[in-house]
């Protein structure tokens, strides 16, 4: 009965980082994997409309992991939040930006609330897979 | 690519809000209002300050 039991709560937590890692890898990819499908393509969709706006108004996706400039670190994290489809658009040669673009800022500010929200997203991926959260 | 300040506006509050509905809220019904409401006060939000700092541009 315990050994049952203790397969069940080994059975949950791999559940639960798996659900985690892939609400990380891409956004909505772990409610889409707890089965939740309308909640997580529209996480998806909204969360990479954000990112893919951002990027496409020149944004900045450089990556400061020094802590000589404390706000840019704190601004890579946030962009970094989105997960893949950062490391993608670095890959593709957005990683510079355009600063003199009259959209900069507002590329910035895309990017970088686009991986905040996908950070609440995977916090609410974890919750539905430890039952915390119904829907 | 977008160059107006209100369409940047209406598409971030739009996204944001659609995302906070989502998450915070369990029924398509209640996700509706809180949408609506979310959307309204980001934008409505943003013209009140950006009318009463208007005087201020630097």
């Amino acid at each position: 009965m315990s050994e049952t039991r203790a397969a069940g709560a080994a059975r949950d937590s791999s559940r639960t980082v798996t659900a985690g890692l892939l609400a990380w890898v891409w956004p909505g990819l772990g409610h889409l994997y707890l089965g939740r499908r309308g909640k997580g393509l529209v996480l998806m969709g909204s969360i990479l409309a954000l990112f893919v706006l951002g990027v496409a108004m020149d944004s900045r996706l450089q990556l400061h992991l020094g802590l000589e400039d404390p706000l840019a670190l704190l601004f890579s994290i946030a962009q970094m939040g989105v997960g893949a489809p950062y490391v993608l658009a670095r890959l593709l040669g957005y990683e510079a930006g355009l600063v003199t673009s009259p959209m900069y800022e507002y590329g910035n500010t895309f990017t970088a609330v686009g991986g905040l929200l996908n950070i609440l997203v995977i916090l609410d991926a974890l919750d539905t897979a430890r039952g915390v959260r119904g829907r | 690519m977008m160059h107006s300040h209100m369409l940047t506006l209406v598409v971030f509050s739009a996204l944001v809000s659609t995302v906070f509905a989502t998450l915070l809220r369990e029924t398509t019904r209640e996700r509706l209002r809180f949408f609506l409401a979310a959307f309204a006060g980001f934008v409505l939000s943003t013209l009140v300050i950006g009318w009463l700092t208007n005087p201020f541009p630097r």
